[in-house]
């Protein structure tokens, strides 16, 4: 509950809901609802991203000195995640439902197992290595994901 | 501080790949088995061509299926990668396979060198894959029931490959042995132990993740490995001593309620799903779950029946909606997941752009083997009943399989002309994350 990493954890849980009402819209061909929540979505996953790669992976980067491990490989998944989304806004740009679908239901489950290394790795490993800066860290990463919330 | 590294490194794709090809040929086989075997086929459980046919089915296709996923798995569940996964994955599939051969012909020709050889090569092979899969779930730091049901699933192969042996050897040299409490043992630590705990573990992960459904409460999804594990160690004891029939029969109603448990569970969440489209993998699953339930149903009616000739007629059709039904089902699901994401995160680091996952798998072919899966699953139950539906059954079957292996060959075939070009080994073909 107080784990420095639970509002990222919970905002995981948001972008899910984003992500599955925007699909949804293209799914049933409501482009109008697509074109303003699909947006909202990639948008609320680039804030997740920012919060990480500025604040959460560079503090435990220098608390650990670990910077080829597992940071490296989730900013490296990031922009996968990236480039999908941009598949996504073309997709969406051209009305193509298939080619949208095709592409969501990749970045979901390039999301979901990006997340669950996340949750069970590497945020306990961070909580660990930054019990000490919580104080000083936590209302950062609050605040950073408020700003899209 | 490795391990902390452990969940960059995902096996080469032709770890996976080449369990999951090895799979339906072996239910191809069995499929064919059926129709040959005919009206007999299903009349008697101690057939010995119902055993190979049976083995074909479980250590051919689920075995090495289950055994090819999990190396993938484990890294994304457990940030746990097996060490040496290639030559793991060349050993023991070389092992699985072989040893089935051996085992299946040695029921289907009634040879007992056959089992005097599959013995030591099954075991061997089971030994060598649970050792290196041990090995990394020991020493992972996560936590979960995830983690736990697989510490539990992998180790209950050696139970099993050991009730198995002991069997096997009553046929390859002679010896005595109580027959009946062995098969028992062998056949719960296979699907209760190693099966049903897998799935355990691995639909933890896999329902939330594919339908965005709610989490299993941590509280059961700890439970229901940890109650199983419980009902095998003592319903094991129990029946090898002949001892407490009363506590054994509460064993077997509280697995009873545990199964039920992780069924309607699974089912309720998928019913809460925030995604609400329908695809060909939940379609699989909700069969699994639904055949599940039937299977504990069976099983219930089993426990109190006293007549055996309506005992032996539940226990096949509890056999073919457990191995068909059940299992055969959710690996097939979880196959039209897999590979088309494999695929995609493998090829995206090679090539610019990469076709997204729903081109990798025709999703007309997905559903169109799904309705014949469906329809073999249905004939196979009613050839328990209706014996001249074997051949029928039996061609179904290997339609099904002969279908799934196309579908899957299609999805790897074009990852390799999209990767390398023809002619090409998936082995050389390293992870995104290297």
């Amino acid at each position: 509950m107080d784990h420095l990493t639970a509002p990222l954890a919970a905002h995981h849980k948001a972008c899910d809901e984003e992500f599955a009402i925007a699909e949804e819209a293209v799914a049933n061909g409501d482009w109008g609802r697509a074109s303003t929540l699909v947006p909202s979505f990639t948008q609320a996953l680039e804030t997740h991203f920012g919060v990480e790669e500025e604040h959460l992976f560079p503090a435990f980067e220098a608390s650990t000195g670990m910077t080829g491990g597992p940071t490296r490989m989730m900013r490296m998944e990031h922009m996968q995640m990236r480039t999908l989304m941009a598949d996504l806004a073309a997709a969406l740009a051209a009305r193509d439902r298939d080619e949208f679908l095709g592409c969501a239901e990749t970045l979901l489950l390039l999301m979901q197992q990006h997340n669950m290394k996340e949750e069970n790795i590497l945020y306990p490993m961070c909580d660990q290595a930054l019990a000490g800066h919580a104080k000083a860290l936590g209302p950062v990463i609050a605040s950073g994901l408020a700003v899209e919330a | 501080m490795q391990s902390t590294f452990e969940f960059e490194q995902a096996p080469p794709i032709s770890v996976p790949y080449r369990f999951f090809l090895g799979g339906p040929p072996f239910a191809v086989a069995a499929g064919l088995l059926l129709a040959w075997m005919g009206p007999a086929a299903l009349v008697s459980r101690w057939n010995p061509q119902l055993l190979a046919l049976v083995h074909l089915l479980t250590i051919g296709f689920m075995l090495q299926i289950m055994a090819g996923a999990l190396l993938q798995v484990l890294p994304v569940a457990a940030g746990a990668s097996v060490p040496r996964s290639l030559w793991l994955a060349v050993v023991s599939q070389a092992g699985l396979v072989c040893g089935a051969v051996l085992l299946v012909t040695g029921f289907a020709l009634g040879s007992a060198l056959n089992f005097k050889l599959a013995i030591p090569v099954l075991g061997a092979s089971v030994a060598v894959y649970v050792l290196f899969c041990g090995f990394a779930l020991a020493r992972t730091k996560a936590q979960g029931g995830t983690v736990l049901a697989l510490r539990i699933a992998v180790p209950s192969l050696v139970p099993t490959v050991v009730f198995g042996g002991l069997l096997a050897s009553v046929f390859g040299w002679g010896r005595q042995l109580p027959l009946m409490e062995l098969l028992g043992a062998h056949v719960a630590w296979a699907f209760l132990g190693w099966g049903l705990i897998l799935v355990m573990g691995v639909s933890y992960l896999v329902v939330p993740m594919f339908q965005l459904t709610p989490a299993y409460r941590p509280r059961l999804a700890t439970a229901l490995p940890l109650l199983s594990l419980l009902f095998l160690v003592g319903w094991t004891v129990l029946d090898l001593l002949d001892r407490a029939p009363a506590l054994r029969m509460l064993l077997a109603l509280m697995e009873a309620g545990v199964v039920t448990a992780f069924a309607v569970a699974t089912l309720v969440l998928q019913r809460q799903r925030r995604r609400k489209q329908d695809d060909v993998t939940l379609r699989f699953w909700r069969t699994g779950m639904i055949a599940l339930l039937a299977v504990v149903a069976l099983a219930l009616a089993d426990l109190f029946t006293t007549d055996p000739v309506i005992q032996e007629t539940l226990e096949i059709l509890l056999g073919v909606l457990l191995i068909v039904g059940v299992f055969m089902s959710l690996i097939n699901g979880m196959l039209y997941k897999i590979v088309p994401f494999l695929n995609w995160l493998h090829l995206q680091r090679v090539v610019s752009p990469v076709p997204n996952m729903k081109r990798m798998l025709d999703e007309k072919a997905m559903s169109g083997q799904f309705r014949m899966h469906l329809a073999s699953l249905v004939c196979v139950a009613l050839a328990v009943f209706l014996p001249w539906l074997a051949i029928p059954a039996g061609l179904l079957l290997a339609g099904s399989a002969l279908w799934l292996e196309w579908n899957l060959a299609g999805a790897v075939l074009l990852f390799r002309r999209l990767a390398r070009g023809p002619g090409v080994s998936l082995a050389t073909v390293r992870p995104v994350s290297r």
